[in-house]
């Protein structure tokens, strides 16, 4: 657990003890990994089904929440356009499947990576490099545009499907094996998001997220340190949209098809969305964020109908206005959100000089 | 050729002048003070050197190399260390980690994102944590911190990369007279170790700490010399005594 603990940077003192995000974080994880025996104790076989169906949405969609928060909660991005990797990375392998009968697993996902990795560098040279320290105003509306764009785009373009969008005909395959909807699919979408997740956490506990944290606290006093701000920004930016990409490649192959909006400012919105009632800056709030707003959606909407997405509405307004840190704030502390950076040596103790 | 040399800066803010022809050089291993009335010019000046602020005219040249249009983070990396006039810590860091991120900008993003270099840094790190006398608060927020302490604390962090210049903006401001005591005691060991350009508004604590003070007023430089020759300085007792 000692490991556990200073991967999460947990705060001194607390003896050993798991700190509260990282319980919360081994919690979700461990929800995640029983959920399909869970749903097949509870539920008939084909309600069953459905359910592991759509848990694995939420999983996929997971990647592209933690995209988001990487780009705002780490980097001080506002991307209003982090659906443009998403979107555009499902375009690129569904268009592959049928024009190409690409469908492995082995040449989609890292298209798909590639494609986030790219527009999102692109995107990042063009908004970053300038002379002057861009605003989050700047920023935001870059994006917004970036993303507004390529859905007029697809939706005026026929060999884009136009308004229809682009059908996935093709199971992803493993080798001979053709991956479908279910717990095989599940359990691959569970897969990244944990090795994805796993990654970012050592990301920002790490030194680079020393950096990030300086950032976000001091843009002006880190420079005189002598960082390259805008650069660190466009590293994270970039891995945001590959990882952006590997969630929208993985979506288009398990919802079957893509189209226009999925580029759009309005899944850009959710993604921000997702965060922001999750908490932001914690990564486990983005996954909590999706986890909550899909399943609330779909379980509410059969009684609330039309009515839902206005009470929805509310109730982001309502965390954003007096909980800015979303769900997680509640319980996990800013210092606990940031960590420490310290080297506690080999066992995760004090050094022997008293301190 | 001295360390820094600025040759004729100008520097102005609409109708008001703020530098107007300055010349300045500080040598290897000296503490240079930099000091006059309010609105002379110091913390422009050391903007302008800093790379906070361009000047309109004139040259700068630091380690034999021209700066003037060199962007601030480049400067930090060439060796040049800031300590801002206003106490900007990090305050929802450490101490620690105020620390650990000074000292570590020298080292790659590559490697920063491996966490390859925290063990190493962890001595120095202790080191100039307890030097500044500040190593038992290292595992408390920056913004817990006096504010006596935090100005240590960001003067440990100007010095911790190991610069070749450190540009000090009125370090004792709003410290006590017993931390301002400490500071000078502070101060007085690390020119050993690099060379100090300091602003100060308070010529008793400056004199006995520079070997060589440079005298501002309304964006000019009114006297240059040893701390002696600037007391003795009619001139200089004229237009900063009286007016401070």
């Amino acid at each position: 657990m000692t490991l556990l603990n200073r991967v999460a940077g947990a705060r001194p003192g607390t003896g050993g003890r798991l700190s509260r995000l990282l319980t919360i974080e081994l919690v979700v994880f461990v929800l995640f990994a029983l959920m399909p025996l869970l749903l097949g104790l509870v539920w008939s076989e084909d309600d069953s089904f459905f359910w592991i169906v759509f848990t694995t949405k939420v999983l996929i969609l997971s990647l592209f929440g933690l995209s988001f928060d990487l780009a705002w909660g780490y980097a001080g991005l506002m991307s209003f356009g982090q659906a443009l990797f998403f979107g555009g990375a499902g375009y690129v392998v569904a268009v592959m499947s049928r024009d190409l009968d690409v469908s492995s697993i082995f040449i989609v996902l890292p298209v798909a990576v590639a494609v986030g990795l790219v527009l999102a560098t692109l995107l990042a040279a063009f908004l970053l490099t300038g002379s002057r320290t861009p605003s989050i105003i700047f920023v935001a509306f870059g994006t917004l545009t970036g993303s507004f764009a390529a859905e007029r785009l697809a939706r005026a373009w026929y060999y884009l499907g136009g308004q229809n969008g682009v059908s996935v005909t093709k199971a992803l395959t493993i080798g001979d094996m053709p991956l479908y909807e279910g717990v095989g699919f599940y359990y691959l979408a569970f897969g990244f998001l944990v090795v994805v997740y796993i990654g970012c956490r050592f990301l920002v506990r790490s030194q680079f997220g020393l950096v990030l944290a300086g950032i976000r606290e001091r843009e002006e006093r880190i420079t005189f340190l002598g960082y390259q701000v805008q650069l660190t920004r466009a590293i994270i930016f970039a891995l945001s949209g590959a990882i952006a990409g590997l969630g929208g490649g993985l979506y288009a192959f398990h919802e079957g098809f893509v189209w226009p909006a999925l580029m759009g400012p309005i899944y850009s919105t959710q993604a921000m969305l997702y965060v922001m009632l999750g908490g932001v800056s914690t990564l486990i709030g983005a996954v909590i964020g999706v986890t909550a707003i899909e399943f609330a959606t779909i379980i509410l909407i059969d009684y609330l109908r039309d009515f839902w997405i206005i009470i929805l509405g509310v109730l982001l307004l309502l965390v954003i206005m007096f909980r800015r840190t979303g769900l997680l704030g509640m319980i996990v502390s800013e210092r606990e959100r940031i960590g420490s950076f310290r080297w506690r040596g080999a066992n995760g103790k004090p050094d022997s000089r008293g301190d | 050729m001295a360390l820094l040399e600025v040759k004729g800066a100008r520097k102005s803010y609409g109708k008001l002048i703020a530098l107007d022809m300055v010349d300045l050089a500080v040598e290897s291993q000296q503490f240079h003070g930099l000091i006059g009335p309010n609105g002379s010019g110091k913390s422009t000046l050391l903007k302008c050197i800093a790379g906070a602020e361009y000047p309109e005219e004139g040259t700068l040249s630091f380690l034999d190399k021209d700066i003037s249009t060199t962007p601030p983070a480049i400067r930090a990396r060439r060796g040049m260390s800031l300590k801002f006039q206003i106490t900007s810590v990090f305050n929802l860091l450490s101490v620690y980690d105020n620390i650990l991120l000074s000292i570590q900008a020298a080292h790659s993003l590559w490697q920063l994102a491996g966490s390859r270099s925290r063990q190493i840094l962890h001595p120095q790190v202790m080191d100039i944590l307890s030097e500044f006398r500040i190593e038992s608060r290292a595992d408390d927020l920056a913004g817990e911190l006096s504010h006596g302490e935090q100005q240590w604390l960001e003067i440990a962090m100007a010095l911790a990369p190991g610069p070749r210049l450190l540009l000090l903006d009125e370090p004792t401001a709003g410290m006590s007279p017993e931390e301002r005591r400490v500071t000078g005691e502070l101060l007085r060991p690390i020119k050993a170790r690099c060379s100090i350009l300091i602003v100060e508004h308070d010529l008793d604590f400056i004199k006995d700490l520079s070997d060589v003070i440079t005298v501002l007023d309304q964006g000019r430089v009114l006297d240059n010399g040893t701390p002696e020759q600037i007391e003795a300085s009619e001139r200089v007792r004229e237009v900063y005594v009286t007016r401070v």
